[in-house]
């Protein structure tokens, strides 16, 4: 278990590695001047001189990845010609643009996006995988023809489409709902329960559309094995055969899956987060790229790599938690 | 998508033939009536897209043109009239603001839509072709490198880093041509580990080990045994990612880093949906719908060819045959 966990631990590292590698290349040696990019279109020579020091550009490119490493790591201190600015540990570097750190921009934006992702995580877990069960248990019934088109619609849709009709029918035609604005959990709960409803709906309805499919397919799998046949054949009710036996096979799957979709589940939220203006790390994004502040841009790359690795670690430990077959 | 369907498709009045190849997908695709449906929308709307310059020279109209006179200024450039501007001139309205023909411009967006998403798939074809093919015929090490490097690609938030790509490439290189590369070199995982596994199997079979003993090359036995027998997966895989490509292309464009104005695009007539879904509808439902339609279209076809080709199917496509024999002996057997 200690010896599994290390290695992951290091595959992790070396997966975190190569990227902080591929997208420092990518970002800070393509084509065009990183400084005068990075310090946006309304700076002056002095400006952009000041922030090619900062940026160390005239040092050899890996000596430049280091500081970018050591700064991730150690922090970093920035010299501003009169004093020192020090940026803590993991310092991402400093947004010209928006004259901050790039880190608390980060950290600023995180409540949203948590906001979003968790709630979105209730709704399509437990509707994706009731949909599945649902689904497989009426099998051959009116009900699984409907709920597979609905699945299959689902799966489908762009979010901005399904966010778009959620806001047409509920703050335009039936006005139960005003348009969203984001209101922080800790100003005020109930108005961002009131405020994050449309959007959880919308990423939620979409993911679970996948975990419907997976769901319905792993138990119609599970329930087809011998053990449950062979409970079925000593009398155990359908609903004990279901509800104890044949969910736990469902379970792993739809682990594994959360783990596996973690990444598309980002690029959904981003899209979730322009649509209904939630200020998370996703509208920083895209605000960054049209602004090409390129020290945001690649925090948020590096960072959102690194969530992945991280998710996919704690789904395989709890893989192995939901199945126990599986034995590290 | 189109192309497969017209050159599998049977004489009319020909015997079931005895399971063989294409003809049998081709059977098995058309006993499901929503894949049929779903074929047939999609090639409406190629035919729509192809013929965009000759429709809108029908209706008289320019994607770019400006109309000031057809949108009320004081009420911040709303159309004028019902439904959105719809009449004898503009057939389905005009654009908000602009005053811009919405029927131009959804035609026009079909085409960056349809060839971004179809150029992508192109691309995540030979990437993932390419790299499957390698990992299952290199050794050991190639293989546990490409391995590890398919799963990391996999995993990764891959809109995020396509939306990233934007803010490094000069402001002057053609969107389109941009779009399809970014989609196409990121999201390439999924075929590769198809492929991957394909030839693994295929590896173990006689005609691949005939080939090797009869003294041909790693190249020669990928270009002439493999790639003939994963035509079919590659294809079926190919149907399900179109419509990620096209979802992905709207996304990007409806965030603002896709194609650029003015060029026309479903997603980018979206971006402004929250500005407008109250004041004009119309120009809201018209993107939205033909989007919806579009990947749903291409989700149920893709659907379709996946279990048309089961994977029991697959392999009897690939077993010893090379696609000239299982030509002649699907039609040897009809007769």
């Amino acid at each position: 278990m200690i010896g599994y966990l290390l290695r992951r631990a290091l595959g992790a590292l070396v997966v975190v590695l190569v990227l902080s590698a591929v997208v420092y290349a990518t970002f800070y040696i393509a084509p065009g001047d990183p400084a005068r990019l990075a310090c946006g279109p309304r700076c002056n020579p002095e400006q952009i001189a000041q922030v090619r020091e900062q940026l160390s550009l005239g040092d050899p490119v890996y000596v430049q990845y280091w500081h970018f490493l050591q700064g991730i790591v150690a922090g970093h201190d920035y010299s501003t010609g009169t004093g020192v600015l020090h940026c803590d540990a993991p310092c991402f570097g400093l947004s010209y643009q928006n004259d901050q750190q790039v880190t608390d921009l980060i950290v600023q934006r995180l409540p949203a996006t948590a906001s979003l992702a968790v709630g979105a995580m209730v709704v399509w877990l437990l509707l994706g995988t009731g949909t599945g069960l649902l689904s497989a248990l009426r099998r051959g019934g009116l009900t699984e023809r409907v709920l597979t088109w609905l699945t299959l619609a689902g799966t489908a849709t762009p979010v901005f489409i399904s966010g778009l009709g959620l806001l047409m029918v509920f703050c335009a035609y039936l006005e139960w709902l005003p348009f969203p604005s984001y209101v922080p959990l800790t100003d005020d709960p109930e108005q961002w329960a009131w405020n994050m409803l449309l959007p959880w709906a919308a990423l939620g309805l979409l993911e679970s559309a996948k975990y419907a499919r997976l769901t319905r397919s792993s138990l119609l799998e599970t329930l087809a094995e011998d053990h449950i046949r062979t409970f079925r054949a000593y009398g155990v009710g359908e609903r004990a055969l279901v509800g104890r036996h044949a969910l736990r096979g469902a379970v792993a799957p739809v682990i594994a899956l959360t783990a596996a979709d973690f990444g598309s589940m980002f690029g959904n939220a981003v899209l979730t987060e322009m649509m209904f203006g939630l200020p998370g790390i996703g509208q920083l994004l895209v605000n960054a790229t049209r602004t090409i502040d390129l020290p945001v841009v690649v925090a948020v790359v590096m960072v959102t790599g690194t969530a992945v690795v991280v998710a996919n670690i704690v789904a395989d430990l709890l893989y192995v938690a939901a199945d126990r077959r599986v034995a590290l | 998508m189109t192309d497969l369907l017209i050159t599998t498709e049977p004489e009319a009045g020909a015997a079931p033939a005895p399971a063989s190849g294409a003809r049998q997908v081709w059977r098995r695709l058309r006993a499901r009536k929503a894949a049929l449906a779903a074929a047939a929308v999609l090639g409406l709307l190629v035919l729509l897209a192809l013929a965009a310059p000759l429709l809108t020279a029908l209706e008289g109209q320019d994607p770019n043109a400006y109309h000031d006179t057809l949108v009320d200024s004081a009420r911040g450039g709303v159309p004028l009239g019902d439904l959105g501007g719809i009449s004898a001139e503009h057939w389905l309205g005009v654009e908000p603001g602009t005053g811009r023909d919405l029927f131009a411009r959804l035609l026009y967006g079909a085409r960056v839509s349809l060839l971004v998403a179809v150029g992508a798939t192109l691309v995540q074809i030979l990437v993932g072709v390419g790299i499957g093919l390698t990992a299952a015929l290199g050794n050991r090490f190639v293989e546990s490198a490409l391995g590890h490097v398919t799963d990391v690609m996999v995993a990764m938030p891959l809109l995020v880093f396509a939306i990233a790509l934007m803010a490094v490439v000069p402001a002057d290189f053609p969107r389109p041509v941009l779009l399809v590369v970014a989609i196409g070199l990121l999201q390439w995982g999924g075929m590769a580990r198809l492929v991957r596994a394909q030839t693994l199997s295929l590896k173990k079979l006689d005609f691949v080990s005939a080939a090797r003993l009869t003294g041909g090359s790693t190249w020669r036995i990928a270009r002439r045994e493999l790639l003939p027998s994963l035509a079919a997966p590659v294809i079926t895989y190919a149907a399900v990612l179109l419509p990620t490509n096209i979802a992905l292309e709207a996304g990007m464009s409806f965030l603002g880093v896709g194609v650029k104005p003015p060029t026309p695009s479903w997603g980018e007539m979206l971006s402004t949906a929250t500005t407008w879904f109250r004041a004009d509808p119309m120009y809201v439902l018209l993107p939205a719908l033909l989007l919806f339609v579009t990947t749903l279209a291409f989700t149920v076809f893709g659907d379709g060819v996946r279990t048309a080709l089961d994977p029991r199917a697959e392999s009897r496509l690939g077993v010893g045959r090379s696609r000239r024999t299982a030509r002649t002996s699907g039609a040897g057997g009809a007769a």
